[in-house]
């Protein structure tokens, strides 16, 4: 190589990595990838499709499959709709005020991701099962959670509890109160604030968190099998289906249902791929903002 | 400014904004309802137990083999997962190449993937007739129905965690510091352990910590690839769920107290190493 480089490039080049270090790590990171993540997905669809594309429609035919699959939409549509009420109002309340306990509450909304799922599925069972604390009061009424969809649907919550309320709580106290309080000054209503200022600030990170907190919740598998009862064509969800197909060794048909949840995945990547270069976009976009309106986030960070 | 407000904000209550009230109120009845009274249950349920019949539950020598896999599986695969996490975050951040925004958002896969199929896909793969099980197989390699499996299933759960703790800190280093310590006659490995590693260590320690944490609660991706033979390769949820099986529910309370418990502590360090990092970066900029 030649030595005759002007200064600014010389700078780059001396906190720079020469070129085969550069490559070879590339290599091996994208060995990894490869390894780790291509093939696995790869693997899925693959192996869905092995004996054709017949065989693979065949999986779907099957009542119980049917069933598995609305009862996964059913669950989702009731605990993310929950959660989703649950963050934004934690958010409001940490985010926006100050108080004692905070930083308690804070790391006790954060709990449900630490907690193995097969004991978040546990405490459900010693709540409301037969040996539970209600489970006599439940019989005598015949009602049933534990091994039917209530119990499941618990257990999705439990496990899905943090994450809206986690991508909104950072989010919404970088971007400070100020602009909240303008409104109000403006003599905004409460719901107004939150509808006109609010909303429309957090909406990118609250679409983040929604898209996780559907992810996690179609695809919850160790909470849900501990509440289930695994009853076919009436408790068993998406994950659980699979997993039965597959220990009865139709391979096929287990791997087809696991494509559905494997596209799941890839809808829920891409989203948030597009959500965050959006909101790079945005952040450049303010950046350049002339100083008359200093770019509310740029002066926070 | 905050010094200008602060005086009269002392005096009259500092909430401004509505809402305050019901919205703290709800979180409050929420988690209590949804996570804080279920898991005081698993306290009061072992309450029951006397103090033999709990030690007996937990230190049964299958849970502890148990524990002994739980942890060790979950140590490797964070280091694993420390070093390749901060290679691929380096790669990320510091370099340019083909599908590099592909790399960057499949990194999430493992968070986006139901572990179900994580497992059956890992198994697949790594089965004696699977793609890469057939060439391993002949040279005595087994990495699917035994402890590798579990190993493996660990690592590819706990990927996004290290690179996306240490990817933010990576992009704010001071590219002004490394540049200073090449002036002063570093190499570049001098540069990379002296003054990029440490402003990257809370963050890369915080990642291992959080993909730790999860190894050890993991249930779904393992119990597939593991081959689930007791004493040798079965997971400590696994036994929870054997012993729920059973209709061993006091044996189940037993160990998952103990999980509990193993979980609070991960969850307090993390919390430890988040505010370490906050300290670091805080006085550093």
């Amino acid at each position: 190589m030649s030595v005759q480089h002007t200064t600014p490039t010389h700078a780059i080049k001396s906190t720079g990595e020469p070129v085969w270090l550069r490559r070879t790590l590339i290599v091996i990171a994208l060995l990894f990838v490869f390894l780790f993540l291509i093939l696995p997905l790869a693997a899925v669809f693959t192996e869905a499709l092995r004996k054709g594309f017949d065989a693979f429609l065949e999986a779907f035919k099957e009542p119980d499959a049917w069933s598995a699959i609305k009862l996964t939409l059913l669950i989702t549509a009731i605990a993310v709709p929950l959660n989703l009420v649950f963050g934004v109002s934690a958010a409001w309340a940490i985010a926006k005020f100050e108080f004692r306990g905070k930083a308690v509450l804070t790391t006790l909304v954060d709990l449900p991701f630490s907690v193995s799922p097969v004991v978040a599925g546990l405490i459900y069972v010693l709540v409301f099962g037969a040996q539970g604390w209600f489970g006599p009061w439940l019989q005598a009424n015949d009602i049933k959670i534990i091994f039917a969809v209530p119990g499941i649907v618990l257990a999705t919550v439990f496990v899905t509890f943090p994450f809206i309320a986690r991508e909104l709580i950072p989010l919404m106290q970088a971007q400070g109160n100020e602009e909240e309080q303008a409104a109000m000054v403006l003599g905004a209503s409460g719901w107004q604030i939150f509808w006109r200022v609010t909303l429309p600030n957090i909406k990118w990170g609250l679409l983040y968190g929604v898209i996780l907190c559907n992810a996690r919740a179609m695809g919850e598998f160790g909470a849900v099998s501990v509440v289930s009862g695994h009853i076919r064509g009436q408790t068993n969800t998406m994950p659980l289906h699979v997993e039965i197909l597959y220990n009865e060794y139709q391979s096929v048909a287990a791997f087809a249902v696991a494509s559905l949840l494997a596209l799941l995945a890839l809808v829920t990547l891409v989203i948030k791929s597009v959500i965050e270069w959006k909101q790079q976009r945005l952040m450049a976009e303010l950046a350049a903002l002339s100083p008359e309106r200093p770019p509310v986030r740029a002066a926070t960070a | 400014m905050s010094s200008l407000i602060l005086p009269t904000l002392r005096h009259q209550p500092a909430r401004v904004l509505p809402g305050f009230e019901i919205t703290l109120g709800f979180t409050i009845a929420y988690l209590s309802l949804i996570v804080l009274i279920p898991l005081s249950a698993l306290v009061f349920k072992t309450l029951n137990l006397t103090w033999e019949q709990f030690w007996q539950a937990v230190t049964a020598p299958r849970v502890v083999a148990s524990y002994k896999l739980t942890i060790g599986a979950s140590f490797i695969a964070a280091l694993v997962n420390a070093f390749f996490g901060l290679l691929l975050a380096w790669v990320l951040v510091r370099y340019q190449f083909f599908g590099k925004k592909i790399v960057d958002a499949l990194v999430d896969l493992p968070f986006a993937l139901p572990t179900a199929v994580a497992g059956i896909s890992l198994t697949a793969l790594l089965a004696g007739n699977g793609w890469v099980g057939q060439y391993l197989e002949p040279l005595g390699i087994q990495l699917a129905f035994n402890r590798n499996g579990v190993l493996i299933a660990l690592i590819f759960i706990g990927l996004p965690f290290v690179v996306r703790t240490v990817q933010p800190i990576l992009e704010d280093v001071e590219k002004e510091l490394e540049e200073a310590a090449t002036c002063l006659g570093a190499t570049r490995w001098q540069t990379f352990s002296r003054v990029i590693f440490p402003a990257l260590a809370p963050a890369l320690l915080t990642g291992f910590a959080m993909a730790f944490a999860r190894a050890i609660g993991e249930y779904g991706s393992v119990i597939f690839i593991a081959g689930n033979m007791p004493m040798v390769s079965e997971i400590t949820p696994l036994i929870i769920i054997s012993k729920l099986e059973q209709y061993d529910y006091a044996g189940a309370t037993a160990v998952a107290l103990v999980m509990l418990c193993a979980a609070f502590v991960m969850l307090l360090l993390i919390n430890g190493l988040q505010a370490w990092q906050r300290a670091r970066s805080g006085a550093s900029s």
